[in-house]
């Protein structure tokens, strides 16, 4: 692994070995003393175009905890609102002797560009471009399913280099603009599990019928068909009713009583089933604070795991593959 | 004035002939011309010999389809600049769009632009007219002021943007045939594409980017063929890129509607799924569409549902360009590759019959015709201008963007190995490339 662009880049082989890795770190996190030496000397930049404190935050913590140094460039009050572009950003930074570059861009395939023009030649992380992708969200969403799902016995509570064949995950809302859904769609199928995705048909993208996955526009029947073991629910913008959003559904009422997680179908859930959101939450719109408060809730629980996926993505990409060889 | 004896051309790709070219035409053909040539150089006239005996002889190539941007964007191109790139493609004329800046919306600034390619000497500069004042699609342009400058304009379109408005386009068609005019449509119903970036299908789910769908395209050509059968017009479709497109067309054709359209040649090679690796040089607009799409525009070249091959050169400087995706400019520079990509698509693909007489057809006669370009398109015959192009169909040329004459190398073909290869074009009976390569001219106009 070179760079990590695109969730559906990942083999198999390869998402299991991030998992576990994941695993090793979220352990280190428990902790007395949270700091590992691994990267001590390098230098990650958080290169943020789209805000994004949560995200920022998560891989600085990841860097900062394997040693690394941690330079954040946000696009706000930089030169980038003045008109400079990537491209020189880019240059700059890589000038300055930046080892691994995290990116976060407004821009689908910003990231792909950073990392195959010859802009940089450091590993790119990409935190989430335009709706295209954002892996480590679907990375820490697997890593969090698989340890509920396929925890315990002799893989331990993390599920040790388990996948999640079988496993019926079902995600809601705006896949249409989601790099969230594109991302777990990939990675989940690559990891076996069977994915159903339940929208508005607008929200759907023209060409999702080719995707590795079921769709269906009915939120209800799907929970009762599938009886899935996880259900993830995406954010829904509101200004996507407006018809300046481009009018996508009526009013946010409407999107509430067809696709929200209620309290009725919070308790049509099978018992097992965890409740997931990649935050952050709109509570009342795509998600009652019944259910996200609710005990089956992951949502708390996958923010911390997103700063162990991070730290296990790092660590790989920069001192634990072979393939890594020159990053240094 | 150097005068030319060609020996042994196969003209249109069938028999071989000699033609000698003096005085602006075509002066002699077959056992005539090594004659002519022989009494020319006894009264001291210069004659430049050229062994055509691999070569095929076509007449000289017209774009109906191309972006100067002079006045406005000289970074990106000029007039001069733009025609060299044309000659050194094969072409004899080219017709100038009108989104420049100013806009050609004005007699004033078509004449300008006429002026300037007369100047530069190295092809034939047809200006095509806005419609609409600035391009705004709110009021028609002074179109018969157009059409009556030097510039002689018979071409009008608001090219890069949609006459969207039903009403006007109306207005327009009724209006150019007070003067033999054509409207020439970007078909893209603006609504349904906003801050569209790619083909709206498989790849941009994939890719997360905006899409262009088909039916963006095929809503506005179905409306203006029934508007120009409603009011008795004729309508161009300018870089028709869908397979609805070619079905609505085929359509309006059968039922007499006067109607003609244009492919480019981009949209007859390449697909979205060349998108994939967010390379802006693919990033063009109407934009690259399915390998469904590609089979329906074919077919239609070869069955003469689409009428021609237009460039849509549209050339961007590197900044433009070297960039993220959605921060790109649209568009790709096609002059110098529009032949050998029609070679590789049609005539070398033994799926198609369309030999070197289509080509002819698509690229200069068709052209020409639609364009009113009287003395271009014409048959290669004694006494016809000598408008023509020498090409080698077996050699084979590797793109490189920066050998490429055009001011700027947005091409999406860089490094590719394509066939043919023009080897002389000649204009109004002056070389303007030999042996390849461009020949800028010697006599100053005074
Ligand atoms: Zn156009």
């Amino acid at each position: 692994m070179r760079h990590l662009l695109s969730a559906a880049d990942l083999s198999r082989a390869e998402a299991i070995e991030i998992l576990d890795t994941t695993a090793t770190m979220a352990a280190t996190q428990s902790r007395e003393i949270k700091k590992l030496p691994a990267l001590r000397g390098l230098t990650v930049v958080n290169l943020f175009f789209e805000d994004s404190t949560r995200t920022r935050i998560s891989f600085e913590a990841a860097a900062k905890r394997l040693s690394a140094d941690v330079i954040n460039f946000s696009a706000k009050g930089s030169s980038v609102s003045k008109g400079e572009s990537l491209k020189d950003t880019a240059l700059t930074l890589a000038a300055m002797g930046a080892d691994a570059v995290v990116i976060r861009h407004q821009a689908s395939g910003a990231p792909h560009r950073l990392a195959t023009s010859g802009w940089v030649r450091t590993p790119v992380v990409n935190a989430g471009d335009g709706m295209h992708q954002h892996p480590t969200q679907a990375l820490l969403d697997a890593f969090t399913m698989r340890r509920h799902l396929a925890g315990g016995g002799e893989a331990g509570p993390d599920g040790i280099g388990r996948d999640l064949a079988g496993a019926k995950v079902v995600i809601v809302g705006d896949v249409l603009h989601s790099r969230v859904a594109r991302s777990n769609v990939d990675l989940l199928h690559t990891l076996g599990a069977d994915v159903t995705l339940v929208a508005p048909p607008t929200l759907l993208p023209v060409g999702v019928h080719t995707w590795p996955c079921a769709v269906s526009y009915d939120l209800n029947a799907t929970i009762a068909d599938v009886r899935p073991d996880a259900i993830m629910m995406l954010r829904v913008q509101r200004e996507r009713m407006s018809s300046a959003g481009g009018g996508f559904f009526p009013s946010p009422m409407e999107y509430s009583r067809r696709y929200g997680l209620d309290g009725t179908r919070l308790a049509a859930l099978p018992e097992h089933c965890v409740v997931m959101h990649p935050g952050p939450m709109n509570r009342g719109l795509e998600i009652s604070a019944k259910a996200a408060d609710s005990p089956r809730s992951t949502i708390v629980e996958q923010v911390a795991n997103g700063v162990a996926v991070r730290m296990a993505v790092l660590y790989l990409l920069l001192a634990g593959g072979t393939e890594t060889e020159g990053s240094r | 004035m150097t005068t030319y004896l060609i020996r042994a051309a196969s003209v249109l790709g069938g028999e071989r002939s000699d033609l000698y070219l003096a005085d602006g035409v075509i002066a002699a053909l077959g056992a005539d011309a090594a004659d002519a040539a022989t009494t020319a150089r006894a009264d001291g006239v210069d004659v430049v010999e050229i062994d055509a005996s691999t070569l095929i002889a076509l007449p000289g190539l017209v774009d109906l389809h191309t972006h100067l941007r002079e006045p406005g964007r000289e970074d990106a191109e000029t007039v001069a600049s733009g025609t060299r790139a044309a000659a050194v493609g094969g072409f004899t004329c080219v017709h100038a769009m009108a989104n420049t800046d100013p806009v050609a919306d004005t007699a004033g600034v078509v004449e300008q632009v006429w002026r300037l390619g007369e100047d530069a000497g190295w092809a034939q500069v047809r200006p095509v007219g806005a419609v609409t004042v600035g391009l705004r699609g709110e009021q028609l342009a002074e179109l018969g002021a157009m059409a009556d400058s030097a510039a002689a304009v018979r071409v009008f379109s608001d090219d890069g943007k949609c006459v969207d408005d039903p009403v006007l386009m109306r207005r327009a068609l009724e209006y150019v045939k007070a003067f033999d005019g054509v409207v020439a449509q970007h078909a893209q119903e603006p609504r349904l594409t906003q801050g569209a970036l790619m083909h709206e299908g498989v790849v941009s789910a994939e890719l997360g980017l905006t899409g262009w769908p088909a039916v963006a395209e095929e809503a506005i050509v179905a409306r203006d063929v029934l508007l120009a059968e409603h009011v008795g017009s004729r309508v161009h479709i300018c870089h028709l890129s869908t397979a609805g497109s070619v079905d609505i067309v085929r359509w309006a054709k059968a039922r007499g509607i006067d109607v003609t359209a244009e492919v480019t040649p981009h949209h007859l090679i390449l697909t979205d799924e060349a998108v994939r690796g967010y390379d802006p040089q693919f990033k063009v607009n109407p934009p690259l569409r399915t390998a469904a799409d590609v089979a329906a525009v074919r077919a239609g070249l070869a069955d003469g549902t689409i009428d021609i091959v237009a460039t849509d050169h549209a050339p961007h400087p590197d900044e433009d360009k070297d960039c993220e995706f959605a921060a790109a400019a649209m568009g790709m520079t096609g002059l110098e590759t529009a032949l050998s990509v029609v070679v590789a698509a049609m005539v070398d693909n033994p799926e198609y019959d369309f030999d070197w007489a289509d080509v002819a057809r698509t690229m200069s006669t068709t052209p020409a015709a639609i364009g009113r370009v009287a003395e271009q398109g014409r048959p290669l015959e004694v006494g016809e201008p000598a408008n023509l192009v020498l090409v080698d169909p077996d050699a084979t040329w590797t793109v490189d963007p920066a050998a490429l004459r055009t001011a700027s190398e947005n091409t999406p073909f860089a490094s590719d190995e394509l066939p043919a290869r023009v080897i002389a074009t000649f204009w109004r009976g002056r070389a303007t490339v030999l042996d390849g390569e461009p020949r800028a001219r010697t006599d100053v106009r005074a």
